[in-house]
């Protein structure tokens, strides 16, 4: 059954519209498969020039929970995170931090991320780079959802004994 | 006492080589790659994060495939990767409510709205060896149903309806204690019993947890809820200003509910236990909730005669990293100091021995 959860559907109240896009397009490149960034990257026309600002850097993200999920916040434990900042010879800065220690995606989702905020250039590479990750990440949660559903288990109650 | 001896350099080098040919085995057989190991031995891959307490699949497998699957040795090669690490950022809290579950169940309720999902479970397995793992084999079909988009609500959240069960206090001014920058400090409060033991050793964390329910302490737990599954991680970096989303994480949490007498100014209710681990961890999931709650007992008003409830018994032996490192240090040259007790077991000896003769001289001469 095909749902649609990394569509961009809910705008978070109170951030303008552009910073909404933009969460929403981050959330996606920090979420692509870096093989198939990697491609789609080689692949771009019209690739801009850029320095880079923040040489890609691995470190770490603590990542807090909540007691009972819902209440005070302890410390979890870390994760790996790779991060980088760009600016392309469009003038704009692009920001990545990337889940993992890959160095070429945390670059290339930088890049990208200053490409994205150029309005002539948004609607293809929307096309181009953003789509095929949402069809991805569709496809797989609703193949891994459709499995874990054929895990549910239907009880059914046995009436014993006399009515 | 400590001296440094030199010496030893060529041995030490060649015990390493025979570590690394052992450690390769017999080479007609193809060697493990770290992928390999990411995929096929994932369970061990996440024991190992959860308790390196860093979540980084790729390393944590190379761990493993340098520890010659020794996974509490695995654990320390990535606790001690962690500290050349800067740390960017902290997360928001992650949404365990909002995650994509691959399974999901609960002990205290059979209906509950999003159902129970087994997902990729050992229970029910006959735990009878599977002789046709012997041989190489394709992946298996599995079934699929069309799945929906419920919402999986909390088991505690229908107790909570009630006011049947304890509300958790989520008062996000309080200061959150971080065990990696400051010392472990008692009292301790709960945020740092549970990042402890999130970090915790699974074996002596489910040693507890057992204890707690053979009688070492009663808090009479139910599972109401266990769920595993991915959840995103947000950061909220200064540069930006905005929250960002940079991945997704995998991870186990086990809510115990638990009875509570009550007291002089509050009414009997459930009361809770929370465990959380990376990857696919349930059994050190489940464990840290019977000790969470077995912990609170100070808090509780609840009497501490167990070692369960004693948090600094608990959690100063929670840290296999910490244990090995003490208790193998004893295999370290300790010559100097073994010489000095040489000379005092030998001494003692002499005086008593001297002691000894003078009584039997002044008894012959009475």
């Amino acid at each position: 059954m095909i749902h649609t959860t990394h569509n961009e559907t809910a705008s978070p109240k109170g951030i303008d519209a552009h910073v909404a896009a933009r969460q929403r397009w981050m959330g996606l490149l920090a979420r692509a498969d870096a093989k198939a960034l990697e491609k789609a990257w080689a692949e771009l026309e019209d690739k801009p020039a850029y320095v880079v600002l923040r040489t890609p850097e691995t470190g770490m993200v603590m990542v807090r929970a909540r007691t009972g999920g819902e209440g005070q916040q302890f410390n979890f434990g870390e994760m790996s995170v790779t991060r980088c900042v760009v600016r392309t010879d469009t003038g704009h800065q692009g920001h990545a931090y990337i889940a993992g220690r890959n160095k070429t995606h945390a670059t290339i989702a930088a890049v990208l991320d200053a490409l994205l905020q150029v309005p002539e250039r948004h609607e293809a590479l929307d096309a181009d780079i953003l789509e095929p990750i949402r069809y991805r990440l569709n496809l797989q949660d609703n193949e891994t959802a459709d499995k874990v559903a054929a895990t549910r288990v239907d009880f059914f109650t046995l009436v014993r004994g006399d009515d | 006492m400590y001296v440094a001896v030199k010496g030893g350099e060529k041995a030490i080098e060649n015990a390493h080589r025979l570590l690394a040919q052992d450690r390769r085995g017999n080479p007609g057989v193809p060697e493990l790659t770290v992928v390999q190991i990411k995929e096929q031995m994932s369970l061990a891959v996440d024991r190992v994060m959860t308790e390196g307490s860093l979540y980084d699949r790729d390393l944590a497998a190379l761990a493993i495939k340098q520890a010659r699957g020794d996974l509490v040795e695995a654990i320390f090669l990535l606790r001690a990767f962690r500290t050349t690490l800067p740390r960017f950022a902290t997360s928001n809290p992650i949404d365990t409510t909002a995650m994509k579950a691959r399974r999901r169940i609960s002990a205290t309720y059979k209906d509950l709205p999003g159902g129970q999902l087994l997902g990729p479970t050992f229970d029910y397995t006959h735990r009878l060896l599977d002789f046709a793992l012997m041989a190489e084999s394709e992946a298996p079909d599995v079934a699929t149903s069309p799945s929906n988009d419920e919402a999986l609500p909390r088991v505690t959240s229908l107790l909570n309806a009630e006011g049947l069960i304890e509300q958790e206090n989520s008062d996000d001014t309080a200061p959150v204690s971080d065990l990696t920058r400051e010392p472990l400090d008692f009292p301790a409060n709960r945020d740092l019993r549970l990042q402890n033991l999130a970090r915790g050793d699974e074996g002596f964390v489910l040693a507890m947890g057992y204890s707690s329910q053979r009688g070492y302490g009663n808090t009479h737990p139910f599972a109401g809820e266990i769920r595993m599954g991915e959840v995103e991680v947000v950061i909220e970096p200064e540069e930006l200003g905005f929250a960002i989303s940079i991945g997704d994480i995998t991870v186990t949490e086990c809510e115990m509910i638990n009875q509570f007498k009550g007291s002089a100014t509050e009414a009997p209710k459930f009361t809770r236990g929370y465990g959380l681990s990376f990857g696919e961890a349930e059994r050190k999931a489940m464990a840290m909730a019977l000790v969470d709650r077995s912990l609170r007992a100070r808090e509780l008003g609840e009497e501490v005669q167990n070692p369960a409830q004693d948090e600094e018994f608990v959690l100063y032996h929670t840290d296999n990293v910490e244990a090995s490192g003490f208790v193998q240090h004893l295999k370290l040259p300790h010559y100097v100091d073994f010489q000095g007790e040489l000379e005092m077991v030998r001494n003692l000896r002499a005086e008593q021995a001297h002691v000894h003769a003078q009584e039997q001289m002044l008894k012959a001469g009475e």
